[in-house]
């Protein structure tokens, strides 16, 4: 990684006074990624799986080799790897696709920490089929409440899916303990990486775990694409979610086979310049020294957790300590609304998000309907988290 | 004056803290909950009408100063207001925030909500309280046709 943390990325060189504290929601694309995409379109253009014409044949080994590069960001084989719009859309293939193998009666435990992209998708499920869920609670800090684990896990549990990193807290989860626990009751599990992913390269392997979703546009990727690692055993095992091209063997009037994974989850046309532009940031975030960029987010987190609670009537949501968590931090305002709060930061150049972050359960658990957060990723610096404290005391002056 | 500082007007600040008509009704006519799904906002509206009048409005607001500020305005001025009257100053609102449209000269309050013109995420949020008491007029006028 150069000197300049925010070199390599277009926007933040085009705007040099926005403080960019928002990469939870949406990290800044890197310029690998956009030049990727843009060579793709301009030079190899062509639909995958489909044409015998060198041009398509050009776009099809584009598009594997993408996806043989995310496969190599989590230690995965490349025919685990599932190209879907996003993570909400990875998370509801495996509501659909595993959800099919449940029964009424059948358990899946969900945490209160999840967004609800990882909530939602089972709601669903439950009115589809039956299914019972469980809750994991959180403790007062956000964190997973794993000794309440055990408790919660039934002969019945088919499936236990747990964010890996919360989105509100920043609150990364003990995946091994998560894990040893499922296998108890011989049960699945699924994490959430949506958050994780941009705080460096995951080994799906180590961590024992069965499903893995991510966005693209969470770790310095493009929207519209998004990723499912399963394993291979589970994938094979498990029908398609939706229907259409390039998802069939043989098709007739009479019906259809199914085409192997990963293909039988990618129905229609793929996000090919997407994909492609997912592995050329992944790529690159391989070679960077994540170690050093752990350090160095740890460090801006510890500052905003250190200048933030000196503020009067600020209550920080989460971990106190900076281990075990991703740089992300929530933050409460006494007698102020979270959407002031970020609208009058938004007037010193600090872009974050105020709301419920999609997690109202777990906003629920602390306490709070709606709040601030500032998110770090690796191009952010010490001047950035000194503006947010010094825009968060203005805005309480601003709004009393 | 700022942006920001324009748009955190006192009067918004005052109207918000002022929190006219913030309450419960004992009786109510019609009520309806509404939600901002953005951030989670939510205004309850109560009202108890006379001869199609409102003669009574109370709200529960749960939201930002510019949501808190237009449930309090209402509850200042709505009283007395028919369902006509809430329609025509719902879209004032929604015609100042959206076109910067003039300020009517009957509701002089809405200028304090003209600087969120450059703020369309925020836009919902001073109009919630307004579609709520519309929808509880609404609810309202359900239930005493159901009488």
């Amino acid at each position: 990684m150069t000197a300049d943390p925010k070199a390599g990325f277009p926007l933040l060189a085009a705007r040099p006074g926005l403080r960019y504290l928002d990469s939870a929601a949406t990290a800044q694309i890197h310029q690998t990624a956009l030049g990727a995409m843009s060579g793709h379109d301009t030079r190899r253009r062509a639909n995958v799986m489909r044409g015998t014409y060198a041009l398509a044949e050009a776009a099809d080994a584009a598009y594997e080799a993408a996806r043989a590069t995310v496969a190599g960001f989590l230690n995965a084989a490349a025919d685990e790897i599932v190209f879907a719009a996003g993570a909400t859309a990875a998370l509801n293939l495996v509501a659909h696709a595993f959800g099919a193998t449940l029964r009424a009666g059948d358990r899946v435990l969900l945490s209160q920490a999840e967004h609800h992209s990882n909530f939602v998708p089972w709601l669903m499920l439950r009115e589809r089929c039956g299914i019972v869920l469980d809750i994991l609670p959180v403790q007062e800090d956000g964190r997973l409440d794993l000794d309440r684990l055990p408790a919660l896990l039934r002969a019945e549990t088919r499936l236990v899916a747990v964010t890996h990193c919360s989105n509100v807290t920043g609150a990364t989860t003990d995946v091994a303990a998560v894990v040893a626990a499922a296998r108890t009751v011989g049960a699945r599990v699924l994490l959430d990486g949506a958050q994780a992913v941009q705080h460096g390269p995951q080994d799906v392997r180590a961590m024992g775990i069965d499903f893995y979703a991510f966005s693209g546009h969470k770790c310095f990727g493009p929207g519209g694409v998004g990723v499912l690692w399963g394993r291979r055993e589970l994938l094979r095992g498990l029908p398609p979610f939706q229907g259409g091209g390039g998802m069939v063997g043989e098709v007739g009037l009479d019906g259809f086979s199914w085409a192997d994974p990963p293909r039988r989850f990618e129905a229609g046309t793929p996000p090919i310049a997407q994909a492609i532009g997912l592995a050329a940031a992944l790529q690159w975030m391989m070679t960077l020294d994540w170690p050093a960029i752990h350090a160095r987010e740890a460090r801006l987190c510890g500052l905003a957790i250190d200048g933030l609670q000196r503020l009067p009537g600020l209550r920080l949501l989460g971990p106190a300590a900076t281990d075990a968590r991703a740089p992300i931090v929530s933050f409460d305002v006494a007698g102020l609304h979270p959407h002031d709060v970020c609208q009058v930061l938004d007037q010193h150049g600090l872009a974050l998000r105020g709301g419920h972050h999609c997690a109202r359960p777990l906003l629920a658990a602390l306490g709070v309907e709606a709040c601030s957060r500032a998110s770090f990723a690796l191009y952010n610096d010490e001047a950035d988290v000194l503006a947010l404290v010094d825009g968060v005391a203005r805005a309480m002056k601003v709004l009393a | 004056m700022s942006e920001v500082q324009a748009l955190y007007q006192a009067a918004i600040k005052q109207a918000a803290a002022d929190a006219v008509g913030g309450g419960e009704l004992a009786q109510a006519d019609g009520e309806a909950r509404l939600d901002n799904p953005l951030c989670g906002d939510r205004v309850r509206m109560q009202v108890a009408l006379d001869g199609g009048r409102i003669a009574a409005l109370a709200h529960q607001t749960r939201g930002c100063l510019l949501c808190r500020a237009g449930a309090s305005l209402l509850g200042a001025r709505a009283p007395g207001m028919d369902r006509t009257q809430v329609d025509e100053v719902t879209n004032a609102l929604a015609a100042v925030l959206a076109d910067q449209a003039a300020v009517p000269d009957t509701w002089p309050e809405l200028a304090m909500f003209a600087p969120a013109h450059a703020h369309p995420s925020r836009h919902k949020c001073a109009l919630l309280p307004f579609k709520a008491l519309q929808a509880a007029l609404a609810a309202a006028e359900d239930a005493n046709e159901r009488r």
